[in-house]
């Protein structure tokens, strides 16, 4: 089934498995702009090699370069919500949209909720790639895991161990040993978020 | 010091005019390059009878008479040259260090500017006492002595991060902003000089173009001397200084293109095609020079581990040579010299020794500071020298055609550049790019070069030159630092990265690719990545000595942080008592020794039993005891090694060992006793015993190269103590160190072990093996830069 979504006066085929995309792929528009989302579904469609209109973990696997990316399995995690075992364009698109650059333009507007890109939500998003077991907060123990796997078996235990101690030591502002979204967020604030998490093309 | 500024000052002076006079009255003034005049009328027999010079009338004078034999005689022609390029440089350092010594004038006035008043004091003087003054700022002196100190020393330290992420903007601005603005200063101006009654029409439009070109590029001298002293955000300052760096191929081409032109009287279109590949040469030949012998430099660097003491050399020749190689083909010489620093830096920091950085480090610093402070005096020298000739119309013009279109340039060029660029630059930032255009020495040497014959209007051109230059300094330098602080433009940050913005930087650079890499998106960090990862595999391999080479990034960075604080803890607090019975109770929030009260410390105090405390002391007293003496010949070409130092370093592993201890067993940190003696006394006790500490010991194999953990323990008696408080239960590890242990006792307990061969070769392994530890212990000196810290490619 199409969807013909006429844009600026130019006709936009969007093929649409299902019904109640038709709903959310107009929401979409308000998150990345039509010319990027076709980009974006044409994408999705090379990763979903069976056609069925979601992607398993495996179609991501299926990228050669996230192998090698020391925390790509975590990438791929933040993917799927809890739960789920597949991940449709509505929700990949979402994520994607996390990266899009934050519009300085728009006044805050507080009535309105958060919007997905701002530095916040971006803050949010690399945290929960931190904290696996999503209790709020990076424990020791995860972040050895993290630091374990960007240093890909050159550095002792020790060493991983020392590293991990000092670093929370530095961010941990409470004494709870370990580090909650606060302190992640204060430990951060010299580095200029909005440039460091965005992709161009996603504008 | 008790002399007030005014006093000096006149003393100073005093002091020049005497030397001066005299200089310059014994012979005939000569420029400082090395034209040495010959001077047939001096007079001096001795000198004719050193040289063997057969004048006729000298040799009558030798035959006939026979003078009292010479005991003192005074030959300043034999070292007129040096001595007179010493006496500036003198002056130069010494104004340099009166400046600093008055607080509220350096505040006030940027210090270009008083270098351009003295240089116009000296000239004066020069001028008064009658003499014709020198032709200082020589363009061959400039281009080939003075300024590439101040490249080079801009290039080894470039911040690559900032400059590769905007490198477009940069780019643009220099590129395009500098062709703006040459084609509509000459343009207009020639316009203007066609106007009825200025008298200028002969000035034609090609040498208006080439002024055009000349006058419209951003000094980096000038751009360093101001912008170093307002502290301006990362952002700006990379702009305005990458756009000064990178415009040199623009002017390169330009100037000769309408040079060689100017001739013929016109311009064809093949001309201009021919001036684009010119400059695509010219730009990109540059860079290519340099990175050949960045390339060199690194690889030479590999094998110099037994000869540390030319490391340094090799980083300033191989640089020169970029610089006159590119020079040789009318490349361009700056950006060559920029690109073999960046390219040659990582991996000769890897190489060589920390002293030798630290020698790199100063010396250039050194040489630009000095180069920088005589361009400035010769910039003020040469204006008093002349020959001027002022043309109102002409200068004014010039000086408001500059500014004008600076403006116009560069917010126009920010329309387009804010549409690809993440971070947009603001009106503020867009203001403070334009008025940060400051014209310098550069601009005056290219015009120097112009041949009189060719352009008549030569000295029109220069004396415009030397206004616009005085205009921008003066004028644009001195208010830009209220200009700064009233708009509340962002400044620098001084604050050093933190290990977790470092651990998180590196998370995200890595998040960002792997999304990159689901977008099917081949993006900035697509590119950086896959860079990162040649680098790795192969580059680092041939460049880097040793097993240097597969030490991470993060894990560096870590170990500098690591020790520097290890060095403060020293230097503040003196010993971290050996660990006790029991876990300590005290948790430091910040490492902040300096500020810790007393109190404190005396609680934290760990507390030995009996029995744990004669243990120690048995220690201590079989290792002193074993004290050996070594004595080193003395050789030129080799370190003195300096005892003071190596007991220090040995001693701040130690530390650092015994930190490593105490974390593991009660993970928090002791709080550092307090010493009874200070610090000094540590020293001293140190010194005295440089043998009495504790060796690195070569680990075995199958251990990564750096090792920071707990190596070899000292006696059994400490393996106990590891056994007791390990909390993780290594048995195997506790086993292991007591073989080592064991048959360190057999070699008697860790002193230096006597053959001095076997020693070398354990000092240098553990030297290798632990290059790091060594290279960071050296300087204490705080340094200022945060250059170091930042990783090449993060």
């Amino acid at each position: 089934m199409h969807i013909v979504i006429k844009l600026f006066g130019v006709p936009l085929s969007c093929p649409i498995t299902n019904s109640m995309n038709i709903w959310f792929s107009c929401f979409l528009f308000i998150i990345v702009t039509p010319a990027h989302i076709v980009r974006l579904y044409d994408r999705f469609e090379a990763l979903d090699k069976e056609k069925t209109g979601h992607l398993r973990p495996q179609d991501f696997g299926a990228i050669n370069r996230l192998a090698m990316n020391p925390i790509g399995d975590r990438i791929i995690g933040a993917f799927f919500s809890p739960g789920q075992e597949t991940v449709d364009f509505h929700s990949f698109v979402r994520i994607l949209a996390h990266f899009r650059p934050a519009d300085k333009k728009h006044p805050k507007d507080p009535s309105m909720p958060e919007p997905v890109n701002s530095r916040t939500s971006k803050l949010k998003f690399a945290f929960q790639l931190y904290d696996q077991d999503k209790d709020g907060k990076i424990s020791r123990a995860e972040l050895l895991q993290v630091l374990r796997s960007m240093l890909e078996m050159q550095v002792t235990e020790e060493q991983l161990e020392s590293i991990a101690d000092r670093t929370i030591q530095e961010a941990d502002l409470d004494n709870d040993d370990a580090i909650s979204f606060e302190e992640f967020r204060k430990s951060l604030e010299k580095v200029n978020i909005d440039h460091k998490m965005s992709i161009r093309f996603l504008r | 010091m008790s002399l007030s500024f005014l006093e000096r000052g006149l003393l100073l002076l005093v002091m020049l005019i005497f030397l001066e006079g005299t200089v310059l009255t014994l012979g005939a003034a000569s420029s400082p390059d090395i034209s040495a005049q010959d001077n047939t009328g001096g007079g001096h027999d001795r000198r004719d009878d050193h040289r063997g010079i057969a004048g006729s009338h000298e040799q009558t004078n030798y035959t006939y008479t026979k003078k009292a034999f010479p005991v003192l005689s005074l030959d300043y022609h034999h070292i007129q040259v040096p001595f007179e390029i010493s006496l500036w440089v003198l002056l130069a350092s010494l104004m340099k260090l009166g400046f600093h010594l008055i607080p509220r004038l350096s505040g006030i006035v940027p210090e270009s500017c008083l270098l351009i008043v003295v240089g116009l004091l000296v000239g004066g003087l020069i001028k008064l006492a009658g003499e014709e003054v020198p032709p200082v700022l020589d363009s061959n002196l400039f281009f080939l002595c003075l300024l590439p100190p101040i490249i080079l020393d801009a290039g080894y330290f470039l911040p690559i991060r900032p400059f590769m992420e905007n490198i477009g903007t940069i780019l643009m601005f220099a590129v395009v902003g500098t062709l703006w603005n040459a084609f509509f200063v000459g343009g207009l101006l020639y316009a203007v000089c066609q106007i009825e009654g200025t008298y200028l029409s002969q000035v034609e439009l090609l040498p208006c173009l080439l002024f055009g070109s000349i006058i419209s590029a951003v000094d980096p001298v000038a751009v360093l001397a101001v912008f170093e002293e307002i502290h301006i955000n990362e952002l700006l300052h990379i702009l305005v200084f990458g756009e000064s760096l990178l415009n040199d191929a623009v002017t390169v081409v330009l100037y000769h293109l309408f040079e060689e032109y100017s001739g013929a009287g016109e311009v064809t279109p093949m001309d201009v095609v021919l001036g684009v590949i010119c400059f695509l040469i010219v730009s990109l030949g540059g860079i290519a020079v340099g990175a050949i012998y960045g390339i060199l430099a690194a690889f030479t660097s590999r094998f110099t581990s037994h000869t540390r003491v030319i490391e340094p050399l090799f980083v300033f020749v191989y640089s020169y040579m970029a610089y006159l190689s590119a020079e040789m083909f009318h490349l361009s010489g700056i950006m060559a010299l920029i690109a073999c620093g960046a390219v040659m830096r990582p991996y000769v920091e890897a190489n060589i020794s920390h002293k030798s950085h630290t020698t790199v480090k100063y010396f250039l610093k050194m040489w630009s500071s000095v180069s920088e402070t005589l361009i400035f005096i010769f910039l003020g020298v040469a204006t008093v020298a002349g020959p001027h000739a002022w043309n109102w119309t002409f200068v004014s013009v010039t000086v408001i055609l500059c500014l004008v279109s600076r403006v116009i340039g560069v917010v126009g060029l920010t329309f387009i550049i804010n549409k690809f660029r993440i971070v947009k630059l603001t009106t503020k930032d867009q203001f403070i790019v334009a008025y940060g255009g400051l014209r310098g020495a550069i601009a005056f040497s290219l015009g120097y070069l112009l041949n009189k014959d060719h352009f008549p209007m030569r000295t029109m051109f220069l004396t415009a030159i030397i206004t616009e230059i005085f205009f921008t300094v003066f004028v644009q330098g001195m208010t830009i630092k209220p200009l700064v602080d009233l708009l509340a433009v962002k400044k620098k940050q001084e604050a050093k990265r933190s290990i977790n913005e470092e651990i998180h930087t590196q998370f995200l650079d890595h998040l960002l690719t792997g999304i990159e890499d689901i977008c099917g998106h081949y993006g900035h960090h697509h590119w950086k990545d896959k860079l990162n990862r040649f680098n790795k595999k192969y580059i680092k391999k041939c460049l880097i000595a040793g097993e240097r080479y597969k030490e991470p990034q993060l894990i560096a960075f870590y170990h500098k942080m690591e020790f520097k604080q290890a060095i403060e803890l020293v230097e503040s607090g003196g010993g971290v008592k050996l660990p006790s019975a029991m876990p300590s109770q005290v948790s430091m929030q910040n490492i902040q020794p300096k500020k810790l009260p007393p109190a404190v410390a005396e609680r934290a105090l760990p507390q030995f039993t009996k029995g744990r405390e004669e243990e120690i002391r048995k220690i201590l007293r079989s290792n002193l005891q074993k004290t050996r003496q070594r004595l080193r010949s003395y050789n030129r070409h080799t370190l003195v090694a300096d005892p003071f130092e190596d007991g220090w370093n040995d001693f701040l592993l130690k530390k650092q060992r015994m930190i490593e201890l105490e974390k593991k067993m009660s993970n928090y940190l002791t709080v550092p006793a307090a010493p009874p003696d200070s610090p000094t006394m540590c020293r001293a006790r140190l010194a005295s015993d440089p043998n009495a500490f504790y060796n690195i010991k070569a680990s075995s194999e199958g251990v990564p190269t750096i090792q920071v953990d707990l190596a070899s323990p000292q006696s059994p008696d400490s393996v106990n103590m590891l056994n007791e408080f390990s909390k993780r239960g290594a048995k195997d590890q506790g086993l292991g160190q007591r073989e080592v242990a064991t048959r360190d006792e057999d070699q008697g307990l860790m002193m230096k072990p006597s053959s001095a061969g076997k020693e070398e070769k354990g000092e240098e392994e553990g030297g290798n093996k632990n290059p790091g530890l060594m290279r960071c212990l050296s300087d204490p000196g705080p340094s200022n830069e945060d250059e170091e810290d930042e990783p090449f490619l993060p």
